[in-house]
């Protein structure tokens, strides 16, 4: 076998680096992050890691330092640039195939296309929306409770409430939920192949762009409707975005609702704190969003100039992972971070990300959140894990952790 | 306190609005940070401090006097 320049030179990178294999095996604890970045926050907030490709990168673990990567704009977030750190074979196969979002965009033009949103997604109208997440809520419990206990969790309420309520956000025909979570889950799996990946992409990206496409000829007033009436905006361009807030949302709070109730299942003296003082839901959202920071793998960035990170030398061309978790349980910001309490103030975590890629769609995730948790738990007393705690299976290998299901009873 | 906000830097996401809703507001048309109260009152300067901190953008300074 031959092996280029490039190879070696990743090989002898690799070797260098001492920390754990990217993306590192979690252990014991399910809601815990993986004790490798554990390890590695204990020697330093930044250290370095390989990558499966034998390249390597810096993995941040510390709040302060996750928090000046992610503000910091001599980091981008333009997975276009050398030396970006990918999670998977599928990960990178999507830069070389796909239109970029914003998500992927830096500076100017990632401003100009996130301002178009903005307005969708301030607090007083999510505040508005309140009634409609509401009755969502109140009707997918009432058919779960109708066809009777036990239920899979996710299948019966956590994943049919957001994607409604994003559904109709978006002018996305909900009866087509079949085909786009099936497609997002494997755009989201980094056990996925490549080519599964880059067909996944493909299928969605055409879906909304024969949805955005009706919509640009027969303008209704959804989100979608009114991006793609724009003429400043290109058909792959309100396809991407339409792509984007499409897959983040319904599958990021889907995951927190399912995998949010199970924390509290295991953690039964917070859920009848949350029972006994319905006030304290806002906290508790924040809590568990600190706590449980499905978005798992990390937040990805690249140096786009040497920036000296806390008396470390990050080179231009150097990738850098921000492990949200590991920043959400640090001891400088948050005592006695491994414990989930519904009761303290966890504001300051990253579970949203930070700096100007921040989740968009905070206020809408953190509305369904509250009413989902506060109503489920309402309404369910005797609500209970149908199956042993120790066979519920996890989402590893996903962007976005959670469980794959939830057996429950009542 | 002296509170100043730089839309330019504002990304819409929020926090300042939900930490402390007496001194900030989001435009209705680009969601854009707005300011309410430059000169916030004793008890909501304690918000207004963490909001800075919060906002992703840092678009938010304040001054103490």
């Amino acid at each position: 076998m031959t092996t280029t320049p490039t190879e070696s030179a990743r090989s002898a990178d690799a070797a260098l680096s001492g920390g754990p294999a990217l993306p590192a095996a979690r252990g014991g604890c399910p809601f815990a992050p993986p004790p490798a970045y554990e390890e590695a926050h204990r020697t330093a907030p930044v250290t370095r890691a390989p990558l499966w490709d034998g390249s390597s990168c810096w993995l941040v673990t510390g709040h302060a330092q996750v928090r000046t990567v992610l503000s910091d704009n001599r980091f981008s977030a333009d997975a276009r640039h050398p030396g970006f750190p990918f999670l998977s074979p599928g990960r990178r196969e999507l830069v070389n195939r796909a239109t970029p979002s914003f998500l992927r965009l830096d500076g100017a033009e990632h401003a100009r296309q996130r301002r178009m949103l903005t307005g969708d997604f301030i607090v007083k109208r999510v505040e508005a929306m309140r009634p409609r997440i509401q009755r969502i809520v109140d009707d997918a419990l009432d058919r779960m409770v109708a066809e009777g206990s036990p239920a899979d969790l996710v299948a019966a309420f956590a994943l049919p409430v957001p994607s409604l309520v994003i559904c109709h956000l978006l002018g996305v025909p909900y009866e087509d939920h079949g085909f786009f979570q099936s497609r997002s889950g494997i755009l989201l799996d980094i056990a996925a192949p490549a080519e599964s990946v880059g067909a996944a992409q493909r299928e969605l990206t055409g879906y909304l762009t024969e949805l955005t496409g009706r919509k640009r000829r027969e303008p209704d007033d959804s989100l979608l409707g009114r991006l793609a009436a724009r003429p400043d905006v290109s058909p792959e361009e309100a396809a991407a975005t339409g792509l984007l807030l499409l897959v983040a949302g319904h599958e990021t709070t889907a995951n927190m609702t399912a995998l949010g109730t199970l924390a509290l299942l295991r953690h039964p003296e917070q859920a009848a704190r949350l029972r006994a003082e319905p006030g304290l839901v806002k906290g508790a959202v924040e809590e568990l969003l600190r706590w449980l920071s499905v978005v798992h793998l990390g937040v990805p960035r690249v140096a786009v100039e040497d920036v000296d990170l806390d008396g470390t030398v990050v080179r231009a061309g150097e990738g850098v992972l921000c492990m949200v978790s590991t920043a959400n349980r640090d001891a400088a910001v948050f005592t006695d971070g491994d414990r989930l309490d519904l009761g303290r103030d966890a504001r300051r975590h990253f579970a949203f990300g930070f700096g100007v890629h921040q989740c968009l769609g905070q206020p809408l995730a953190r509305a369904e959140l509250q009413i989902a948790l506060e109503t489920l738990f309402r309404r369910l007393p005797g609500l209970r894990l149908a199956v042993p705690y120790e066979s519920v299976r996890y989402r590893a290998d996903m962007v976005v952790y959670g469980v794959q299901e939830l057996p429950v009873a009542w | 306190m002296q509170v100043t906000v730089d839309q330019d830097r504002c990304c819409g996401s929020g926090q300042c609005v939900l930490t402390a809703p007496a001194v900030f507001d989001q435009s209705d048309e680009d969601g854009l940070v707005r300011l309410l109260r430059p000169g916030p009152a004793e008890e909501e300067r304690a918000a207004v401090r963490l909001a800075a901190a919060l906002c992703p953008g840092s678009a938010i300074t304040v001054l103490d006097e």
